[in-house]
C-alpha cells in the first residue's frame, strides 16, 4: 500500500514540473526563472504585509480616536457610569449597561450554546454513523454560512412575538432573545473545532479503555474528552469571541434600550451601541463611540490573547 | 513573460489607484466663509461661487440632498452645510456667519422682531402607528406625551385593552425622534422599550406586537400598521399643510429681513423653495411646502 501511494505521488510530481514550466513560459530557464522568483517573493511578501498593516491601522486609529472621549468624560464615569443619554441636553456618557449585557449576554450564549455544541460534536465525532454524521455536518456546515442579518430577522419575526406570546410579556424584544440568537450563532464555531480535537484524539487510546472493559460512552467521556479538552476549551473561547463581536443580529432583536441587564428587558450590546448610534452622531457623542469601540477592541484582544494561550499549551501537551 | 507582465502592471495600476485616493482625500475644498468670489469664471456652469448654511440637525437629509442636486446642476458652487442644532443656525445667520440658516422649529416672535425672515421649505409630519387590531385610534398630544413618559402605561387608561403600552421610538439622534419628542414636548424623557435604527425596523416591530405605539415619518407608513388621527384629525399632506395635524414641525430657511443675498444664495434659495425641488424634498421623507 505504502509503495503505490509513493509510486502515485512521484508519478504527480513528474507530471506537474513541465506543467509548471509551460505555466511560466520559460524559454530562457536559469535567469528569468531567479528574477520570477524574487519578483514573486516579493509580492507575496508585499501581501502578507498588507493584513499585518491593516491591524497595525486600525489598532493605532482605534486607540487616538478612542481615547479623548474617555479623557474627557473620565475613565470611571466612562466605564462605570450607569446613564447614557448622548443627545439630552446634559450628555451623559456611562457605558456601564452596555458593559455588563455584552457580558451577560454572552455568558448566556456560552451557558446555552456550549453544552448543546458540545454533545452535537461528541456524537458526531464519536457515535453518529456515516450517514447522519454527513448530513448533520453540512447542516452545520450551512449554519455557519447564514449572514447575521438573515439571524437577526427571523429572530425579529419570529423569536421575539414567540417570546412575548411565551413568557406573557408586553414585550419580547429583551435580552433573554438575544442569548438565544447567540447560541444559535456560535454553535457552527463550537461544533467544529471541538469535533476537529475530539477527532485528533488517537484511536489507540480509546482502543486501550474499551479493551480494559470500558463502555463505548466511559470511553468518550473518561478518555477522548479530556484528551480533547484544550481544544474543546479553543472552541469555546472562539464561541466568546463570536458573540461578544456580533452586532446585526443582536440589535434586530435586543430593543436597544440603555437599561441595565435584566433577562427581560431591554439591553443594548457594546457592539449595538456603536452601530446603532454612529449614523447621526456629532461631537463628543461621535468621540465616545469611538471610545465604546476601544473597550469593545480591548475585549477581544484579550479573548485572543486566552485563545493563544490555549492553543500554546495545546501543543506543548501533545509534544 | 506576457503573464507576468501583465500582473505586474495590474499591480502598478492598483497602487496608483490606491495612491490616487489617498491624495483626494487630503484635498478638501470645503470652506466656511461666504461670499468666496468666484474662481473659475470660463466654465460652462451659469453660477460660481459658495452657499452656506448652518442650524438644524433633522434638516441634514433634506438640505443634503437640496445641495446634491444644485451643485449637480451648477457644479462649480461649493455647497456647505453645517450641522450645528436650530438655534446655532439661527443665530449664525443673524450675526452673518452663513447665508442661510436651518431651523426646524417657528421662530419666535423675539427672533423675528430682531430681523429675521423664517420661509417654510417643507414641513415634517411624523405619524402614530399602532398595531391593526388596536381598538384606540385616536389620541390627543398630551396623552401621547404622558404615554411616551411613562405616565401612562396601560392600554386601558385610553380606552383600549388592559395591556402594556410597549414604547417603540428611534435611536439617539434621528431626525424622527428629535420631531417627535420636540413636538410632544418630551425631550430625554421617553420611557422607550425599543430603540431601533430604521423607520422600516420601528414599522415591522408594531406591526408584530398589538400592544406597540411607534412613530415613524408620515411617508413612510404602509398597510401592515394602523396610523392614529391626532385630535381627530387625519394624517395627511393636505392636513399637514393647513397646519390642523399638529404632529409636525416646520423646516425653515431663515434669512435677514430686508436684505437681499447674494446671486449664488439667492439662486439656491429659489430652486429650494420651486416646484423643481418637490420631489427631491420628498424623497427626503417630507412634505414639500411648495404650493404651486
Amino acid at each position: 500500500m505504502m509503495n503505490t501511494s509513493r509510486e502515485i505521488q512521484a508519478e504527480q510530481q513528474s507530471l506537474d514540473i513541465p506543467n509548471l514550466g509551460a505555466i511560466f513560459g520559460a524559454k530562457k530557464p536559469s535567469r528569468n526563472k531567479k528574477n520570477i522568483e524574487n519578483i514573486f517573493y516579493i509580492l507575496f511578501f508585499c501581501l502578507g504585509m498588507l493584513s499585518v498593516g491593516c491591524v497595525l491601522l486600525i489598532t493605532v486609529y482605534l486607540v487616538i480616536a478612542g481615547i479623548p472621549a474617555i479623557r474627557e468624560i473620565g475613565l470611571v464615569e466612562f466605564l462605570f457610569g450607569e446613564t447614557w443619554a448622548s443627545t439630552a441636553s446634559e450628555p451623559k456618557f456611562g457605558i456601564l449597561p452596555f458593559l455588563l449585557s455584552s457580558i451577560y449576554g454572552t455568558a448566556g450564549a456560552i451557558v446555552v450554546g456550549v453544552p448543546i455544541g458540545f454533545f452535537s460534536a461528541v456524537y458526531l465525532s464519536k457515535i453518529a454513523p456515516k450517514k447522519i454524521k454527513v448530513v448533520m455536518e453540512s447542516a452545520v456546515a450551512v449554519l455557519a454560512g447564514i449572514p447575521s442579518v438573515v439571524y437577526g430577522l427571523v429572530g425579529m419575526l419570529v423569536l421575539v412575538p414567540g417570546i412575548r406570546v411565551i413568557f406573557n410579556l408586553p414585550d419580547g424584544a429583551s435580552l433573554f432573545a438575544a442569548i438565544i440568537v447567540l447560541s444559535v450563532m456560535i454553535l457552527p464555531t463550537v461544533i467544529k473545532v471541538s469535533m476537529n480535537a475530539l477527532d485528533a484524539v488517537p484511536k489507540e487510546y480509546e482502543d486501550a479503555s474499551l479493551a480494559l472493559g470500558a463502555n463505548e460512552i466511559e470511553t468518550y467521556f473518561r478518555v477522548s474528552v479530556p484528551a480533547a479538552k484544550s481544544g474543546i476549551a479553543t472552541a469555546v473561547v472562539l464561541g466568546v469571541g463570536r458573540a461578544i463581536g456580533e452586532a446585526m443580529a443582536v440589535m434586530m432583536v435586543a430593543g436597544n434600550a440603555p437599561n441595565m441587564p435584566s433577562i427581560f428587558e431591554s439591553v443594548r450590546f457594546l457592539t449595538t451601541a456603536v452601530a446603532s448610534e454612529m449614523a447621526y452622531a456629532s461631537g463628543l457623542q461621535r468621540e465616545a463611540l469611538f471610545s465604546i469601540a476601544l473597550v469593545l477592541f480591548v475585549f477581544i484582544m484579550m479573548i485572543n490573547v486566552s485563545l493563544n494561550f490555549l492553543l500554546k499549551r495545546e501543543k506543548g501537551a501533545r509534544s | 513573460m506576457k503573464k507576468i507582465r501583465s500582473l505586474l502592471v495590474g499591480c502598478l495600476m492598483l497602487t496608483m489607484l490606491l495612491g490616487g485616493c489617498g491624495t483626494s482625500e487630503e484635498t478638501p475644498t470645503e470652506s466656511e466663509t461666504s461670499q468666496t468670489p468666484a474662481q473659475t469664471e470660463e466654465t460652462t456652469g451659469d453660477l460660481s461661487g459658495s452657499v452656506s448654511t448652518d442650524g438644524s440637525t433633522s434638516m441634514e437629509k433634506v438640505i443634503g440632498s437640496l445641495g446634491e442636486t444644485f451643485t449637480l446642476q451648477n457644479p462649480d458652487v461649493n455647497f456647505t452645510y453645517n450641522p450645528t442644532g436650530s438655534g446655532s443656525g439661527i443665530t449664525a445667520v443673524s450675526e452673518g456667519r452663513c447665508d442661510i440658516g436651518l431651523s426646524s422649529r417657528a421662530l419666535s416672535d423675539e427672533e423675528v422682531a430682531s430681523g429675521l425672515t423664517g420661509t417654510v421649505l417643507a414641513y415634517d409630519g411624523i405619524a402614530m402607528i399602532v398595531h391593526p387590531d388596536n381598538p384606540v385610534s385616536d389620541l390627543d398630544l398630551a396623552t401621547i406625551a404622558q404615554m411616551f413618559t411613562g405616565e401612562i402605561t396601560n392600554w386601558s387608561e385610553v380606552g383600549g385593552a388592559d395591556a402594556e403600552i410597549v414604547l417603540i421610538g428611534r435611536e439617539a439622534g434621528s431626525g424622527t425622534r428629535d420631531g417627535f419628542e420636540a413636538v410632544t414636548g418630551t425631550e430625554d424623557a421617553c420611557q422607550y422599550r425599543q430603540e431601533l435604527t430604521a423607520t422600516g425596523d420601528v414599522i415591522s416591530t408594531v406591526s408584530q406586537n398589538p400592544n406597540a405605539i411607534g412613530y415613524t415619518s408620515l411617508a413612510a407608513v404602509g398597510d401592515s400598521v394602523k396610523v392614529l388621527t391626532i385630535e381627530n384629525v387625519v394624517a395627511n399632506e393636505e392636513n399637514i399643510k393647513n397646519g390642523t395635524y399638529v404632529l409636525q414641525r416646520p423646516f425653515l430657511l431663515v434669512t435677514r429681513s430686508g436684505e437681499t443675498l447674494d446671486t449664488v444664495p439667492q439662486a439656491f434659495f429659489d430652486y429650494a423653495t420651486s416646484a423643481e425641488a418637490v420631489d427631491v424634498i420628498s424623497q427626503a421623507g417630507v412634505v414639500a411646502a411648495y404650493e404651486g
